[in-house]
């Protein structure tokens, strides 16, 4: 009286395969699951057995039932294991036919009522059971247009009846809503309801055509997180692979919506300043990602830069450095991509005045330097631009509105293309320049290669495969300012 | 009686000592054990010298004042005969301005270049942004300090100390080891003022450090100039206090310069593109942010930040903050 359902388990964003046995046998009637279930796992149980009684089928009394959850040395976690094992011991017990769970996964958490609901993490899941050869993947209706992105059949399970029915062959599946059927998706923000800092808009211009990250620095209502949240709509679109490792991210994290589950705008996270480290970088017992990996090939705007946790910023330094996040945990390692750009927006002091001609900045200089030793040399190495926005006078705010996003995104997607082509070459003016800058100006070895990124995309942007010098003394001029302590 | 064992026994009793207390038994006990030579050799050890009072060397300006200190304990590089050399000091507040901090180095750039030796306090704001200018400008430079020559203080100023010993001199009245205290740096003040022949008094507010440097100057009859400021900022409140008590203003380096018959030396020629003289031309308006100078030369936002690093680099402006000064 064995009976087996195929389901997957997450680590981090990988899924692996899980056996789930029923068996049935004459001893002590109880229910147990074993293999390292945990907590939620274990309340299957109770959710189980409710739920085949409510969908009128028959829980097997004076039975023994064991259900194990193989390979027994991994973690299970989280409720998407209700499904797989209900199947298994209505298989166990006969109600269904046990041949048929050989071409079928199965995930979902039951209600009380015998209804399935949705779980996060679907499209990982869907696409192992995909590799692993299964046709059709059981699981709630609301996760079907997300399992289809997978490349494999969604049965849509809305009542354990239901999948008990299909089962049997007594009902064909019902149909599901195609991904990202008839919903639009919200426009991104554009940069025309942006009045004046032009230089702050170039930056960002020649930001998002290098995927440079850009620190922004000026007294508060200057703009600067307008500014920041504008960056996505000038990137070029999400190509359909980074849309896919996008979704299978946001999926895991259990943030997409049901009716347009295919994330197809690049992300925009901007978590708050008090953000922990496994916020920011992902964590937890069973690792889920972090911001930076929410932001995967999207922006990552940290608002008020100056004000996260310290150990928060340093975290910050190896997913900027590597494209990803790896954190161990005792049953493994988890390996979160989290290839994001960077924006931040910072005060030039911790009251906010400096940079701010009608205001007079209060702060001590023990005050003073103690904000700027939390942006260590290290960190403040990782932003290629840095744009000190002062406060603009009252006149410049009726400037006319600036261009929008459009023709800036149409720019920035051909100097891309300039750069994936070829590597730029250096005028002799331009390296004349760059040595002249070394010796006048506080530049080290790295604000020099940054210098050198930056000039190399801003001829591209002006359509030139040579860098003169006019394009480094542009680079030269959003380089960190002495403010923030010497580049 | 030894001046150095003087010194030494303030530091020992964390004291302010220019002679000998009287009928003090603990001095007298401390003298008498006193190994001066053995002294001097650990002080030599530590790259440390001293110049007493009583030494021909010592800078005549300074013994000249009412409370000379007993005598000066130096490191650096340089000669003690720079002490003796046309000094200016220039002080002024810790939290400056941009405008203070750009004047500041301005003028330590310009009158180090000259030949004058620039005395500052190495604190933060315009004291070391003066010394910095002379440093940019290759010129001697002199840090009193209002510790032990031994310490870095403040310690954010470090490299910047080991800067000014490296072509200059960092001097102290005080013995190595002794603890920046409050109630030093006055004394330190006065150390200043007294080296110095003329004091530049950039930036200051009310009540501030810099303004008791500037009294012991007057004091002693020696010259000073304050740097006019903005009538609506806190941070000029004192300078233009000073101005209107009669000081004289400054309004370039030329006139500390004249006072010592020194012509200001040409900064080099450097030819600008017209794009960038433009820019300059603005800039002289007074203190603008690039957003405003693109719309008021119709440049685009990059060709703009282009002449600015061309201005920059020609040491022709000034930025801080993202506003740009011309310089």
């Amino acid at each position: 009286m064995l009976a087996r359902t195929v389901t997957h388990a997450l680590v981090g964003l990988d899924a692996r395969r899980v056996e789930v046995e029923a068996h049935l046998d004459n001893g002590i009637p109880g229910f147990a699951i074993v293999g390292l279930a945990d907590r939620a796992c274990q309340e299957a149980k109770h959710r189980v057995r409710s739920g085949i009684a409510s969908a009128e089928l028959e829980w097997p009394v004076r039975r023994r039932i064991t259900v194990n959850l193989a390979p027994a040395e991994l973690r299970k976690e989280g409720s998407g294991f209700d499904l797989p094992i209900a199947l298994s011991i209505l298989a166990a017990s006969g109600q269904i036919p046990r041949e048929r769970l050989d071409d079928h996964a199965a995930v979902g958490e039951l209600g009380l009522d015998g209804s399935l609901r949705p779980v996060g993490g679907v499209i990982a899941l869907a696409e192992a059971a995909r590799r692993a050869g299964l046709p059709r993947i059981l699981c709630a209706e609301r996760s079907c247009a997300e399992a289809a992105l997978a490349g494999i059949e969604p049965v849509p399970v809305r009542h354990l009846s239901e999948v008990a029915a299909y089962l049997r062959g007594e009902r064909e599946p019902e149909p599901w809503a195609e991904a990202n059927g008839q919903r639009e998706e919200k426009p991104l923000l554009d940069l025309a309801d942006l009045r004046g800092q032009e230089r702050a808009r170039r930056a960002l211009e020649i930001a998002a055509a290098g995927g440079h990250n850009l620190l922004l620095a000026g007294p508060p209502g200057t703009g600067k997180t307008m500014l920041a949240r504008r960056l996505p709509g000038i990137l070029p679109p999400l190509s359909t692979v980074e849309a896919l490792e996008v979704t299978r991210i946001h999926s895991v994290a259990g943030m997409l919506a049901a009716d347009r589950p295919l994330v197809t705008h690049r992300p925009l996270r901007s978590p708050h300043y008090n953000a922990s480290v496994a916020a920011l970088v992902g964590g937890g017992a069973g690792p889920k990602p972090g911001e930076v990996s929410l932001a995967h090939r999207g922006v990552l705007v940290l608002d008020e830069f100056a004000e996260f946790q310290r150990p928060a910023l340093e975290a910050l330094r190896q997913p900027l450095e590597d494209g990803f996040v790896s954190i161990a945990r005792v049953g493994g390692r988890a390996v979160f991509p989290a290839r994001f750009q960077l924006v931040a927006a910072m005060n030039l002091c911790p009251c906010g005045a400096r940079g701010d001609p009608a205001a007079d900045c209060k702060c001590s200089p023990q005050r003073l330097s103690a904000f700027r030793d939390k942006l260590s040399r290290a960190l403040l190495d990782r932003f290629d631009l840095v744009v000190a926005m002062p406060r603009p006078r009252a006149a410049e705010l009726a400037a006319p509105p600036g261009e929008a996003s459009d023709p800036v995104r149409h720019r920035v997607a051909a100097a891309r293309e300039r750069l994936d082509v070829a590597r730029a070459e250096w005028t002799k003016e331009a390296t004349e320049l760059l040595d002249r800058a070394v010796e006048r100006l506080p530049l080290s070895g790295r604000g020099r290669a940054r210098a050198r990124r930056v000039a190399e995309t801003i001829a591209a942007l002006a359509g030139e495969q040579a860098v003169g010098a006019e394009y480094l003394g542009e680079a030269l001029a959003y380089r960190s300012p002495t403010e923030l302590g010497t580049a | 009686m030894s001046e150095l064992a003087l010194a030494a026994f303030a530091a020992e009793t964390n004291r302010h000592l220019l002679r000998e207390p009287r009928g003090d038994a603990a001095f007298r006990a401390f003298a008498r054990a006193f190994d001066e030579g053995a002294y001097l050799a650990r002080l030599r050890e530590n790259g440390v010298r001293w110049l007493p009072r009583s030494d021909q060397g010592f800078p005549p300006l300074l013994g000249a004042i009412h409370d000379p200190p007993t005598g000066l304990f130096m490191r650096g590089d340089a000669t003690p005969a720079a002490l003796r050399a046309p000094t200016v000091g220039v002080v002024g507040a810790r939290a400056c301005s941009p405008y203070g901090a750009q004047v500041a180095r301005l003028l330590g750039r310009e009158l180090a270049a000259a030949g004058l030796v620039v005395v500052s306090g190495l604190a933060r704001g315009i004291d070391g942004e003066a010394h910095r200018g002379a440093l940019d400008a290759g010129g001697m430079t002199v840090a009193v300090l209002g510790c032990g020559v031994d310490r870095d203080y403040p310690a954010a100023h470090a490299a910047l100390g080991a800067r000014v010993r490296s072509s200059g001199l960092a001097v102290s009245e005080y013995a190595p080891g002794v603890e920046p205290a409050p109630w030093r740096f006055p004394a330190r003040n006065r150390i200043i003022a007294g080296l110095a022949a003329v004091t530049v008094v950039v930036e200051a507010r009310e009540r501030s450090g810099a303004l008791i440097t500037a009294d012991l100057a007057l004091e002693e009859g020696r010259e000073i100039f304050v740097v006019p400021g903005e009538i609506t900022s806190a941070l000029s409140a004192g300078t233009n206090e000073l101005l209107r008590l009669g000081a004289t203003p400054l309004l370039s380096s030329a006139d500390v310069l004249e006072l010592f018959g020194l012509a200001a030396r040409q900064p080099e020629a450097v030819d600008l593109t017209s794009t960038a003289d433009t820019v300059l031309a603005r800039l002289r308006d007074g203190p603008t942010s690039a957003d405003e100078l693109v719309r008021s030369t119709g440049l685009d936002a990059g060709a703009l930040a282009s002449a600015l690093t061309e201005l920059e680099l020609a040491g022709r402006a000034v930025a801080a903050g993202g506003v740009y000064r011309a310089n």
